[in-house]
């Protein structure tokens, strides 16, 4: 049969794994295998996620133009925003009074949100982020609405924008992640 | 049996004995399933498996259980309901039978008849028409195609069991299993002279218990779960027990027949404290064998069904036939 070595590495991968998983300090350690384990034990022992994990979109308010960009290009419809216009002073004494956006409402329903990360990625004023925080669940699914107030929370959490490479600094954002 | 259940009266010793059956099913298969499907397998994969059920997950088995017995037994519809309703029975029944011949100690036995091994090859197939009538009853296209795979994989990998065993019997010259066990105390254990039956065996009852690598019958990816699919609560907990319960039987079965059963060296087989440690003695080697079955269960990726059928037919029949016939030929010229 000239399956038969194949077979026998597969059992050795497999009883390779039970022994490095048993006894991670080698055969003369003792066995402790909630040490040898891949595995975290969740609710006893928190993994930190990758500071770039998807795990819940932050709103930097004062960014937000409400241009619809992020709710339209949304996949499940799951961002709703309402706004509206308002008369700011001009930049320059004697000048004309500007308009701008004033964000009235900006709901995320992470019942619905796929985390595709699409409203990110088209956000012009680099409003939106995405925070490494996974744990929001709730007991009520209607609480999984989250408010702009509770959105712009999350920013706390949000990491500080890695460094570009030498040579790059025109690319460099220009609103800072905080 | 021991000295003290002759002074019991018929009715007491019934109950004894049902409770002791009872206890060689139900204890072997929790600890098997604890043991080798929730920790062992974990292990391989590099993961803990239960931990919150009690230490390291202990009593997992017990919150398995109260599930089960909390959820509804659903009939579909148009089912058989009478055929449906009896299937796990059938399948646990066929599992009861074979423990009966199974013997732990020299007195250490339920019955003990002179065609044991014999006896519980025949019992054991009864389980196909257990499944047979699952796969009927459910009236599920998933659950009939499961039934009728389980029915033809079951038919295909009896016949090397039974040609495996009969070198066995041969060598030892009886079909009682004490008999068997006895023989084997006198010689050597059967492993060593039937090393390649013994090879078919494990292959063979992995087939019969439907493990993977031959889990064609409950293939998830084609058939849902094969004839469980229709199955819920308590009727679905049945057949989970007696797949695992007869993983049991049948590792005691091959400790019996290669690895000397209750037998260990230096001790008188027929002595009477083999009646104490021999079922301990027997159930340490069948846990040996159930290692066996269920590391290939975690390893192997499932057969197709036209390879596994070739494997039964064209590989291990004609080997085990090879296997009768040199047994045979070294029986009568030494």
């Amino acid at each position: 049969m000239p399956q038969l070595p194949g077979m026998l590495v597969g059992l050795g991968v497999t009883a390779k794994t039970f022994f490095k998983t048993v006894f991670p300090d080698g055969p003369t350690g003792p066995p402790a295998p909630s040490k040898g384990a891949h595995t975290v034990q969740y609710p006893h022992v928190k993994e930190a996620p990758p500071t770039r994990a998807r795990g819940v979109i932050a709103l930097h308010q004062d960014n937000c133009t409400a241009c619809m960009l992020c709710a339209r290009e949304c996949p499940d419809w799951c961002i709703y925003i309402e706004g509206h216009k308002e008369l700011a002073p001009p930049r320059r004494a004697g000048g004309k009074p500007r308009q701008k956006n004033k964000l009235d409402r900006f709901d995320i329903d992470f019942a619905l949100c796929m985390y595709c990360g699409i409203c990110v990625e088209v956000c012009p004023f680099d409003a939106l982020f995405w925070s490494p925080e996974f744990e929001f669940s709730e007991m009520k699914i209607a609480d999984l609405l989250h408010d702009k107030s509770r959105l712009a929370d999350w920013m706390e959490t949000v990491p500080e924008f890695p460094a570009y490479e030498a040579g790059s600094e025109q690319k460099v954002r220009k609103v800072p992640a905080t | 049996m021991t000295p003290f259940i002759a002074e019991l009266a018929y009715w007491q010793e019934t109950v004894l004995r049902g409770l002791v059956g009872l206890v060689a099913v139900l204890l072997p298969t929790g600890a098997l399933v604890y043991l080798f499907l929730f920790k062992m397998m974990s292990f391989m994969q590099s993961r803990l498996g239960p931990m919150e059920t009690g230490p390291y997950g202990q009593l997992q088995l017990l919150a398995e259980f109260g599930k089960f017995l909390q959820k509804e037994d659903i009939f579909p519809a148009k089912a058989d309901r009478v055929v449906f309703a009896a299937a796990p029975f059938v399948v646990l029944v066929s599992t009861f039978l074979l423990v009966l011949v199974l013997p732990g100690g020299p007195d250490a036995h339920f019955i003990d008849v002179n065609t044991g091994i014999y006896f519980a090859l025949a019992v054991s197939s009864v389980s196909v028409i257990g499944i047979l009538m699952a796969g009927w009853g459910s009236n599920s296209k998933y659950s009939l195609l499961g039934g009728l795979r389980a029915a033809a994989q079951l038919i295909a990998y009896e016949l090397p069991l039974v040609l495996s065993v009969v070198g066995v019997v041969i060598m030892a010259g009886t079909l009682n299993m004490k008999g068997i066990v006895e023989a084997q105390a006198g010689s050597v254990w059967y492993i060593i002279p039937q090393f390649v039956a013994f090879l078919i065996f494990l292959v063979s009852i992995q087939a019969e218990l439907t493990q993977p690598p031959f889990d064609m019958p409950v293939a998830e990816s084609e058939l849902v779960t094969g004839y469980l699919t229709e199955y819920s609560g308590i009727r679905f907990l049945l057949f989970f027990i007696g797949e695992f319960a007869t993983a049991a039987v049948f590792s005691a079965i091959g400790a019996t027949l290669f690895l000397g059963g209750w037998h260990i060296p230096f001790v008188d087989v027929s002595s009477e404290v083999m009646n104490w440690i021999g079922p301990l003695v027997l159930a340490a080697k069948m846990i040996l064998i159930a290692f066996f079955i269920f590391w290939f269960r975690i390893t192997y990726p499932r057969f197709r069904e036209d390879q596994l059928q070739q494997l039964a037919w064209k590989f291990l029949i004609p080997l085990s036939l090879a296997n009768i016939a040199v047994t045979a030929f070294f029986k009568v010229v030494f």
